[in-house]
């Protein structure tokens, strides 16, 4: 257990290290200097010559990431090259929104799947399941931001029920804060959930395939209760796995639908700064997002250990 | 993972069908139409129709659209449905049908080579990965796996933020996000084959490695290649969408459907209806390539049968 932890740990170190070496890379390697990016193609010589001065940009590539990647340890992102604010300030303010979307979308996507899937199994070759499953496969084909104009157009252009977008903090107006978080999370949620639905059906068919399963049944238990006590455990190791998978996902897919709604997420700062033009912004915002998806796959694995208990020990 | 691990190649056909939506198209067919065994699935019947259709409206629009989808008509904007123009037309006047005909193209493109990036990439790293010695393979993996924590649409958004926006910087990020996808596919299978006992003979032989991976191993995992191709090219079509739905992706001027959501998306008040088209062919076109997607899976290998 404690050999399995060790090394998930020194994966997740790796990682991280490589991946902002890739970042960085991504960002430096390519042709085209951020400096003269920033400033765009009217700036003199001069201007950029001063702008990577300032940024130390002029300074030999190992040390100018050495400093980023320290920065990053301290979480002290540099400031952005247009405003000149301070980033890591930003990035927190922006990151509890896109958590807080990105949490709740979940949440829609694991109430749709679990009963959904469960239901799609059991019923696996009878008329409700099939149907069932046809549908959650036009769900897949749906991109959240599509989902989520569809659902603007029906519940705020043509119902006037719920705000086309916006975002309120929570502590502002509880109130308005759920009403503007409903259509999004719903959007992401929606397609997730269809996704999801599917590996919980088949997760749950291969559970209900198991010997243990039908003992189960010998011993008296129903079909429900059998399934209740001993599958869904069994069940969610796959499910897990890919709850993880879909965690990186609705980061990314947050990016767009943060743009829908109009929500200041990461996502919205993430383009606003690829609009302005603005690289180290773009730099610290893709690296958040990597971590969070490489910090999400190392819980995953963690997870494993506590829902599997076969998969403690050292051998597979 | 959940799918069963490839233990070589299975040439047994037919068999089963995993979606609820071929099981229910093979339900409707009346009894004596439905497929034999030997016969085609309903889901590849399904997704090949949506798959072919597509291609057959991108050819078409190279040679004939009902008008040209840049043409900017002022007199004629946001026009209903009529027999002039069967869509409509958007806030510039332009024919939306054209512009859909038009749109799948780039859809298309953006999807061809993407696909084709992944795969040249990530086929002979597969097949690599389960050739060298077992350690070489795992740090091939884990270095795959890395590239995991990098979706198609943050590569391709970091790309754009240095290159500027385009269609061929889109391709390309949407290609380099695929290559994971298709390098563990392929390792999966190349290991069943490595054990094989004509890669063996082979090997006993003395053939060379590059020959048995070209002669053996390749032509063997060509199945999964194609299965995880129709897979890639619908995420494709979802990360181009999404990519010009912000403006990212394909120029102003170039005839693409997240452009259509992005334009139409100001007048959801005035005509929602500019939004309906683009996302029904959206989802048709992602639609079909999964389909097509699982029914080759299932007709390549039926003990996945269910699976997914």
């Amino acid at each position: 257990m404690l050999l399995r932890l060790a090394e998930r740990t020194a994966i997740l170190l790796v990682s991280l290290a490589v991946s902002s070496l890739l970042v960085f890379g991504f960002m430096v390697l390519l042709p085209g200097d951020p400096a003269r990016v920033a400033l765009g193609v009217n700036a003199t010589e001069a201007d950029v010559a001063t702008l990577r001065r300032e940024y130390g940009l002029d300074r030999p590539l190992a040390t100018q990431f050495l400093d980023w990647l320290g920065g990053l340890l301290r979480f002290d992102l540099g400031k952005s090259y247009i405003s000149k604010a301070e980033i890591a300030p930003q990035i927190a303010d922006r990151l509890q929104v896109s958590l807080i979307l990105v949490a709740v979308s979940m949440l829609v996507a694991l109430v749709i799947a679990v009963p959904f899937g469960t239901f799609m199994a059991v019923h696996h070759q009878r008329p409700a399941g099939l149907v069932l499953s046809a549908i959650s496969q036009i769900g897949v084909a749906v991109p959240a931001f599509l989902a989520g104009i569809l659902l603007i157009t029906v519940f705020a252009v043509q119902l006037g029920w719920l705000p086309a977008g916006g975002w309120t903090p929570p502590a502002y107006d509880p109130g308005l804060f759920l009403k503007q978080l409903l259509l999004p999370a719903l959007s992401l949620g929606l397609v997730q959930g269809a996704v999801l639905t599917r590996y919980v059906r088949s997760a749950v068919l291969d559970v209900l395939r198991e010997d243990f399963l039908r003992t189960a049944r010998a011993k008296g238990l129903t079909p429900m209760r059998a399934l209740a006590r001993h599958g869904l455990r069994n069940a969610a190791v796959p499910v897990v796995t890919v709850l993880g998978l879909q965690l990186a996902t609705l980061l990314v897919g947050a990016v767009v639908i943060e743009r829908v709604f109009v929500i200041p997420g990461l996502g919205s700062l993430l383009l606003d700064a690829v609009g302005n033009r603005d690289l180290i912004v773009v730099q610290d915002v893709v690296m958040v997002l990597v971590v969070a998806v490489l910090v999400t796959n190392f819980v995953v694995d963690l997870l494993y250990l506590v829902i599997d208990p076969r998969l403690r020990t050292g051998t597979r | 993972m959940t799918s069963p691990s490839w233990r070589g190649p299975s040439w047994r056909r037919g068999a089963g069908t995993s979606s609820g939506f071929s099981r229910l198209a093979t339900g409707l067919l009346p009894a004596g139409s439905q497929r034999s065994r030997a016969g085609v699935s309903a889901t590849i019947a399904v997704g090949g129709g949506i798959v072919g259709l597509i291609v057959a409206v991108g050819l078409l629009s190279l040679v004939w659209t009902p008008y040209d989808p840049g043409t900017i008509d002022p007199t004629s904007r946001l026009q209903l449905s009529s027999s002039a123009h069967w869509l409509g037309t958007d806030k510039f006047g332009r024919d939306v049908l054209s512009l859909i005909m038009a749109g799948s193209r780039t859809t298309l493109v953006v999807g061809v080579v993407a696909v084709g990036v992944a795969a040249i990439v990530g086929v002979p790293l597969g097949i690599l990965s389960a050739m060298v010695p077992k350690w070489w393979g795992e740090v091939i993996m884990r270095a795959n796996d890395l590239l995991l924590a990098f979706p198609a649409l943050l590569l391709a958004i970091m790309l754009t933020a240095v290159q500027g926006q385009g269609v061929v910087t889109a391709m390309i990020a949407i290609g380099i996000a695929s290559i994971p996808s298709f390098a563990r596919v392929v390792r999966s299978g190349a290991i069943g084959v490595m054990k094989t006992e004509y890669v063996l003979a082979a090997r006993a032989a003395g053939r060379r490695p590059w020959a048995i991976a070209l002669r053996h191993v390749l032509p063997n995992v060509m199945n999964l290649v194609i299965v995880q191709a129709s897979v890639s090219f619908a995420i494709a079509v979802l990360a181009e969408a999404a990519l010009s739905y912000l403006g990212l992706g394909a120029p102003p001027g170039t005839p693409s459907w997240g452009r259509m959501l992005q334009e139409g998306q100001e007048l959801l008040f005035v005509a929602p209806r500019l939004e309906v088209f683009p996302g029904v062919a959206i989802a048709l076109a992602v639609l079909g390539f999964n389909l097509l997607g699982d029914g080759l899976r299932d007709r390549y290998d039926p003990r996945l049968r269910d699976g997914r």
